[in-house]
C-alpha cells in the first residue's frame, strides 16, 4: 500500500507542476498542452468511442502478430539449437534481422501486402520473430548437460527430453526473449501506424499522427499516455505472472 | 496392472560384470587413455565403493555402467545382458543433485515415476510420498528446489534415484560438496536404506575413510592410465561408525597401499 501511495502523490505532483508551468506562462501551452487539456481529450475520446476502437485495433494487431512470431519463434529457435546446419543459415540471418528496426520492413510490406491488416502484421513478425529466435537458442545452449544426462537416466528419450527438460530449464532466457521480442513489435507497430495510413483501421499511431497534423498536442500527448499505459498493462499481465513464477521456483528473487 | 505393494516390495536380483573395459578421449592435448582394461565383479545386493585420486576413470567407469557413455573397447554386462544405454534398473545420483528447479520436490520425483509404465497418476503420487518419508522429507514435498540445504538436495535426489526402483544405485561423488556433520546423517541413511531396499551399490569418492565407512569391498584406482590397483574386502558390523577406530585401520591400510602405487615408483627413480 505504501509503495502505491508514493506512486500516486510523485504522479499528481507531476501532473500539478507541468500544469502551473504551463497556466504562469513559463512554457507555452503551444509546445505543451496542460494537463487539463490532456485529460480533458482523453475524456472525450473516451466517450465517442475513437479511443477504444484505435486501442482494440491496434492491440489486436500486436496480439496476433506477436503471437505468430512466438509459433514461428519457438520451434525455429529450438531447431536453431539443435543442428549446426540452422545456427550457420538461420542463426546468422536472426542475428542480422535483430538488429535491423523493423520500422524499416514498411516501404516493402506496402508493397508486398498493401495498405492492409496484413502488412501491419508482417511489420509486429519482423519486430517479434527475431528475437524469441535467439532467446530460445541461448537458453537451449544453457541449459546444464547434467539435467539430460539425469533425465537420460530416468528413461527420458528424443522428444520427451525436449519438451520436458530442455524447454523448461530454458525457460527464463524464453521468458525474456518473448518480453524483448514484445517490446519491439510493440515499438514497430507504433513506428508503422503513425509512418503510414492503413485503409482498414484506425489505429493508436494513427490518432497520434493526426493530432499532430492538426497541431492538437493535447490528443499527441494523451495518445503517448494511453501508449504508455498500454504497454504497463501488457508488461503486468503477460509477463509479471511468468516472472514471479521463474523467481519463486528457480530463487532468483533477491529477499 | 501392479499394485503400490507389489511396486514397494518388488527387489528383483542384480549383478554387475565390468569385462575389459577401456575408453580413451581425444582432446586437443591428445589422446587421454581414461580407463584400460578395466575387469570388475559386483554381486547383487553388494555395496561396491571405487576409490582413487582424481583424473583415474573412477566417474567414467560408472558413466559407462550407467550407459551415459559408451566404452572405447569391452563391456558392460547387467544381469547377463550388455548395456546399451541408461536404463531404468540403473538409476545414478550426481555429485551435484541435478535435481530440476522448474519443479518442486515431488515434481522431480515423480518426473522419473512418470516414465515408468504400469502405475497410474494416484499410484505413482503414493510411491513418490514413500520414498520422500524414506529419506525423511515428507513435509517437503512442495518446497522449491533453491529453498532445500544441500544435504537435502542430495536425499531428494537420493529419493528420486530410488523412486523407479532400481536394481542398482550408481553414486558419483554424492557426499562430496556437503559439510561434515550432514555427510556423516547420510553415511548412516544410506547404509540404512541399502540394507531396507536391498540395492546393489556401486559408489564413486576420492575419500578413502568414506569409502571404507560404506562399502562391502573397496577397488583402489589409480591413474594414467585409469586401472584397478588393488581390492579391499572391509569385514566390518554395520551400521558402521565413520570415527571407529577399526575402520581408521582400514583406511590406513588402504591409504598405504595408494602411496606405494602412486609414489613407489618414483622413489625408486630418484634412488
Amino acid at each position: 500500500m505504501k509503495r502505491w501511495t508514493r506512486a500516486v502523490v510523485f504522479f499528481a505532483a507531476l501532473a500539478a507542476l507541468w500544469e502551473v508551468l504551463v497556466r504562469t506562462g513559463w512554457i507555452s501551452d503551444l509546445l505543451v498542452p496542460p494537463p487539463s487539456r490532456v485529460a480533458l481529450y482523453l475524456a472525450r475520446a473516451l466517450g465517442d468511442g475513437t479511443l477504444l476502437d484505435a486501442s482494440y485495433i491496434t492491440l489486436r494487431r500486436l496480439l496476433l502478430g506477436y503471437l505468430v512470431g512466438l509459433a514461428a519463434g519457438l520451434p525455429l529457435g529450438l531447431l536453431n539449437a539443435r543442428f549446426k546446419f540452422m545456427e550457420d543459415t538461420l542463426g546468422l540471418l536472426a542475428l542480422g534481422l535483430q538488429t535491423l528496426p523493423s520500422v524499416c520492413w514498411v516501404p516493402l510490406a506496402l508493397l508486398w501486402f498493401g495498405q492492409t491488416e496484413n502488412a501491419m502484421f508482417f511489420i509486429v513478425i519482423m519486430g517479434s520473430v527475431w528475437s524469441v529466435i535467439l532467446a530460445t537458442d541461448a537458453g537451449v545452449r544453457h541449459v546444464s548437460p547434467i539435467y539430460i544426462r539425469a533425465a537420460r537416466t530416468m528413461g527420458s528419450r528424443g522428444l520427451h527430453t525436449w519438451l520436458k527438460v530442455i524447454l523448461p530449464a530454458s525457460l527464463p532466457f524464453i521468458v525474456s526473449g518473448m518480453k524483448q521480442g514484445w517490446a519491439f513489435a510493440w515499438r514497430s507497430l507504433m513506428a508503422a501506424e503513425i509512418y503510414v495510413t492503413i485503409l482498414t483501421g484506425f489505429g493508436l499511431g494513427h490518432l497520434l499522427h493526426y493530432g499532430r497534423e492538426q497541431h492538437a498536442m493535447e490528443q499527441v500527448v494523451g495518445i503517448m499516455l494511453v501508449i504508455i499505459f498500454i504497454g504497463l498493462l501488457a508488461d503486468k499481465i503477460l509477463f509479471t505472472p511468468w516472472e514471479r513464477f521463474l523467481h519463486r521456483r528457480w530463487g532468483t528473487e533477491k529477499t | 496392472m501392479m499394485t503400490v505393494e507389489q511396486e514397494l516390495s518388488n527387489v528383483p536380483p542384480q549383478k554387475l560384470a565390468v569385462e575389459n573395459v577401456s575408453k580413451q578421449f581425444r582432446t586437443r592435448h591428445g589422446v587421454v587413455q581414461a580407463l584400460q582394461n578395466v575387469s570388475l565383479q559386483v554381486r547383487e545386493g553388494e555395496f561396491v565403493c571405487l576409490v582413487g585420486p582424481s583424473g583415474c576413470g573412477k566417474s567414467t567407469l560408472l558413466a559407462i555402467i550407467a550407459g551415459l557413455e559408451t566404452p572405447t573397447s569391452g563391456q558392460v554386462l547387467a544381469d547377463g545382458k550388455p548395456v546399451t544405454g541408461p536404463g531404468r534398473d540403473r538409476m545414478v545420483m550426481f555429485q551435484e543433485s541435478a535435481l530440476f528447479p522448474w519443479l518442486d520436490v515431488l515434481g522431480n520425483l515423480m518426473f522419473a515415476l512418470q516414465l515408468k509404465p504400469n502405475l497410474n497418476r494416484k499410484e505413482r503420487r503414493e510411491v513418490a510420498q514413500f520414498y520422500l518419508k524414506l529419506v525423511g522429507l515428507e513435509r517437503f514435498a512442495h518446497a522449491n528446489i533453491h529453498e532445500l540445504s544441500g544435504g537435502m538436495k542430495q536425499r531428494v535426489a537420493l529419493a528420486r534415484a530410488l523412486a523407479p526402483n532400481p536394481r542398482v544405485l550408481l553414486m558419483d561423488e554424492p557426499f562430496a560438496a556437503l559439510d561434515a556433520l550432514t555427510r556423516e546423517q547420510l553415511y548412516g541413511d544410506i547404509q540404512e536404506i541399502w540394507q531396507k531396499r536391498k540395492k546393489t551399490i556401486v559408489f564413486v569418492t576420492h575419500n578413502v575413510r568414506e569409502a571404507v565407512c560404506l562399502g562391502d569391498r573397496v577397488v583402489l584406482f589409480l591413474p594414467s592410465p585409469g586401472r584397478v590397483g588393488e581390492q579391499f574386502t572391509i569385514d566390518l558390523p554395520r551400521p558402521r561408525d565413520i570415527n571407529s577406530v577399526t575402520l581408521a585401520e582400514h583406511t590406513a591400510e588402504i591409504m598405504r597401499a595408494l602411496k606405494r602405487y602412486l609414489h613407489g615408483p618414483m622413489e625408486e627413480r630418484g634412488r
